[in-house]
């Protein structure tokens, strides 16, 4: 069964088309990269899947289970999104406690204690952050936040936009890292949106890459090895992130 | 005059108050740059900005900067009364913030923008600012510049903007370039255009560029020499090609932390901090 299908999806905003007949088929437990500039509306692919661009046309199924308009409960616990920015995501005046336990209160799940104190020694949080506030973690820990919300419900699929540009080189390593290790444990399924190529080497399957609301070539991520693209677009997009400096040829 | 020192630094420290006292951001810095492309890396905290922050004398209050020697092209920037300074900011030494959302004026058009920097430090007609403006505008590749100088910064792509900051801090013409994080809020495609620009810019009229970034790969790409910062200090110091053959512990760590294109490695190696996070 694949995780997520979308099949002739057009999202708009407003007049505007910012997504124009994407076909993506994602397996589960694949770890799948949309790669493009701003404004392509990969984030908006995202936005979509989650429910909070409700002015698409065409077909999205999450698990086997079509996706309505409307805001669906189920649906957040076998999906949730992981967002760019950890220092705009997170309530400033909601302690780490209160916000990771806040999925479990609206979904009526019981044993929200052990559930928090699980989750943050998953995320690689020590227990005296709990009962923190956002302001005073740093952006990995923040982030790490983030995550650990995202994951309350015990989704299979999980949304990340992004969720490394935000960070410095060595925390977005350890973030990464911890991405990677959740998967392998609990057997997730990412839809990650990046702009980052090598990010893409490192933690995904395959990409698609975006221009201008459309997909022009989907490759495996190992595609970036050698620069086996294509596309013209993508083989642009390739150079510009630098090529791969550790092949001369 | 080329021999001369474009900008000669020694022992530059920069201090905050906080309750448990006065805390060192950065810690006797010292470096000389000629007309080179000088690179300093460092993770957020390093210390970084407020270096380059401290070469303008932008350091806010409470904060405190001293330094034993700050010559720039033989003036003494310590010496020099805030009026002076303000002559010489943008029209000797500019410096390119990160995000262009929160340095543009949102109220005023893009071409009343630049003609600010200009009008601001040379006394022009108002024909020949416009035609400057127009001028500046072109050569950091706008397209269409009649129609962009009545656009406000709302208006305009992030990639834009930042091209238009470039356009502001280059259009008087100064001799020292500081770029703070210049592209971090950009594409990678974006990047490599604004930063191919900023090269082009620097080379053609023989600036000098303090390029900060967190990046260390393309800090490597774009700079001839590179200081790697850590905790105010710089913990090495080298030529760009070197980069790879770098010894100190951090520099290397950071390298490592880096995600390569042909990435073969389960996990990446992730640097000790325990050593220094104090919470």
């Amino acid at each position: 069964m694949s995780a997520i299908i979308l099949k002739n999806l057009d999202i708009s905003y407003g007049h505007t088309k910012v997504v124009e007949g994407v076909n993506i088929e994602v397996a589960e437990g694949e770890s799948f990269a949309l790669v493009g500039e701003s404004g392509s509306g990969k984030s908006t692919i995202l936005k979509a899947i989650a429910g909070l661009a409700p002015d698409w046309s065409g077909e999205i199924s999450v698990l086997g289970q079509p996706r309505g308009r409307n805001v669906d409960q189920g649906f957040a616990t076998r999906c949730q999104m992981v967002f760019q920015d950890p220092y705009g995501s997170l309530h400033p005046r909601k302690s780490v406690d209160t916000v990771l336990s806040e999925p479990l209160k609206i979904h009526g799940l019981g044993n929200r204690d052990a559930r928090v104190i699980e989750m943050l020694a998953a995320v690689g949080l020590d227990q005296r952050f709990r009962f923190r506030y956002p302001h005073q973690l740093s952006g990995g820990q923040r982030q790490r936040v983030a995550i650990a919300r995202a994951l309350m419900l015990e989704p299979k699929v999980m949304l990340l936009d992004e969720p490394t540009s935000a960070l410095d080189v060595s925390v977005q390593a350890e973030i990464l890292n911890l991405l990677k290790k959740l998967r392998r444990e609990q057997g997730l399924t990412y839809l990650m949106v990046t702009h980052n190529l090598p990010v893409v080497s490192f933690m995904c399957d395959r990409m698609a890459v975006m221009n201008k609301g459309r997909i022009v070539e989907i490759a495996p991520a190992t595609a970036l090895h050698d620069g086996s693209f294509t596309d013209p677009y993508t083989q642009s997009l390739y150079a510009a992130s630098g090529g791969n400096p550790d092949r001369k040829d | 005059m080329s021999d001369m020192p474009l900008l000669e630094l020694e022992n530059l420290r920069v201090s905050f108050p906080t309750p448990q006292g006065r805390v060192e951001v950065v810690k006797g810095l010292s470096f000389t740059l000629g007309r080179e492309r000088l690179g300093i890396v460092g993770e957020s905290g390093s210390g970084k900005s407020m270096t380059g922050r401290a070469i303008l004398r932008l350091v806010r209050k409470p904060g405190r900067q001293q330094a034993d020697r700050m010559i720039f092209d033989g003036i003494d920037l310590q010496g020099l009364s805030e009026r002076k300074m303000r002559d010489l900011r943008g029209a000797r030494i500019s410096m390119i913030m990160q995000d262009p959302k929160f340095s543009l004026n949102p109220v005023m058009t893009i071409g009343a923008q630049i003609a600010e920097a200009l009008k601001t430090h040379e006394n022009l007609a108002r024909s020949e600012v416009k035609s400057r403006v127009l001028e500046m505008l072109h050569s950091v590749r706008i397209n269409d510049p009649e129609r962009v100088v009545n656009l406000y910064p709302h208006e305009v792509s992030g990639g834009m903007g930042q091209r238009i900051m470039i356009a502001m801090m280059l259009i008087p013409r100064p001799d020292l370039l500081i770029a703070d994080e210049p592209t971090s809020a950009l594409d990678v495609s974006v990047q490599a255009q604004v930063l191919d620009l900023i090269d082009e810019l620097v080379r053609d009229k023989g600036m000098g560029l303090i390029l900060i970034s967190h990046d260390l790969n393309l800090v490597a790409r774009y700079c001839d020499r590179i200081l790697v910062m850590h905790a105010g200090e710089v913990v090495e110091s080298c030529a760009a090609e070197d980069l790879h053959k770098a010894t100190h512990p951090y520099t290397q760590g950071l390298l490592a932390a880096v995600p390569r294109m042909e990435e073969t490695r389960e996990e990446l190696p992730v640097l000790d901090r325990s050593a220094w996070s104090g919470t």
